[in-house]
């Protein structure tokens, strides 16, 4: 596989399969932003707080896809490292804010 | 919740882990990594689920539709936030060689889902019926 770097490569392939994980979930945060969107921009009429919603879920989407990002060129090294906190933390975090903003629409 | 405040510390300062006991083969820390991701994938699914009661079940009452969304949600918040917990402390137990840590919130989450679809189960057939 291209991007992989490495003098003695790992027969469990644990870095690809780390970086398919990734891959994995950042379809399943794509589908949740989706949801997210069309839910702020629901019902045909487009009001300024429906397109800052949008935007909002727009941009925790672009979020996570940096984090995922990132984490997948590094783990295209040979001996990846361990996943940092701060990384894991913003990823989290994503999920949290679609749950609050989801939780402001649908009070 | 002293523990937990020390935890919470350890999720932003990846160097105060790195002090701790002898870095574990990265294979485990990679697969370590990847159940985190697995967790949030439940979160982030229970969040799609929220949204789409929400969005998909306009006949429901206002109450149940709200009430089912609203704890879809808050389990999804919360899978994200443990999975964060989780990650950390399997991390550190695996420097300092001791036992990985166990939890009851796989049996928890496993019983609200299940709550949610028999609320689910019963909204329709009452829709139904009603």
């Amino acid at each position: 596989m291209d991007g992989v770097t490495g003098e003695v490569r790992d027969p469990g392939l644990q870095p690809e399969r780390t970086r398919l994980a990734w891959r994995r979930t950042t379809l399943s945060c794509t589908v949740a932003a989706v949801l997210a969107a069309r839910q702020a921009v629901h019902g045909g009429d487009v009001s300024a707080a429906g397109v800052l919603g949008a935007g909002l879920s727009l941009l925790v989407w672009v979020a996570f896809l940096v984090v995922a990002h990132r984490r997948i060129a590094a783990l295209g090294r040979g001996r990846p490292r361990a996943l940092r906190g701060p990384a894991a933390v913003a990823a989290a975090g994503c999920t949290v804010a679609l749950a609050g903003f989801a939780v402001a629409v649908v009070l | 919740m002293g523990d937990f405040g020390r935890d919470v510390r350890l999720w932003f300062s990846p160097q105060r882990v790195r002090e701790e006991g002898e870095t574990p083969d990265y294979r485990f820390s990679l697969a370590n990594e990847r159940t985190f991701l697995a967790w949030l994938r439940t979160g982030l699914a229970l969040v799609g689920g929220g949204f789409a009661v929400d969005q998909f079940l306009p006949d429901l009452r206002w109450g149940v539709r709200v009430g089912m969304a609203l704890v879809l949600l808050g389990a999804g918040a919360l899978c994200a936030l443990r999975a964060v917990n989780h990650w950390v402390r399997c991390e550190r137990a695996m420097r300092r060689g001791e036992d990985l840590p166990v939890s009851r919130f796989p049996a928890l989450l496993s019983l609200a889902v299940g709550l949610v679809a028999l609320a689910m189960v019963l909204a329709v057939v009452s829709g139904w019926t009603g």
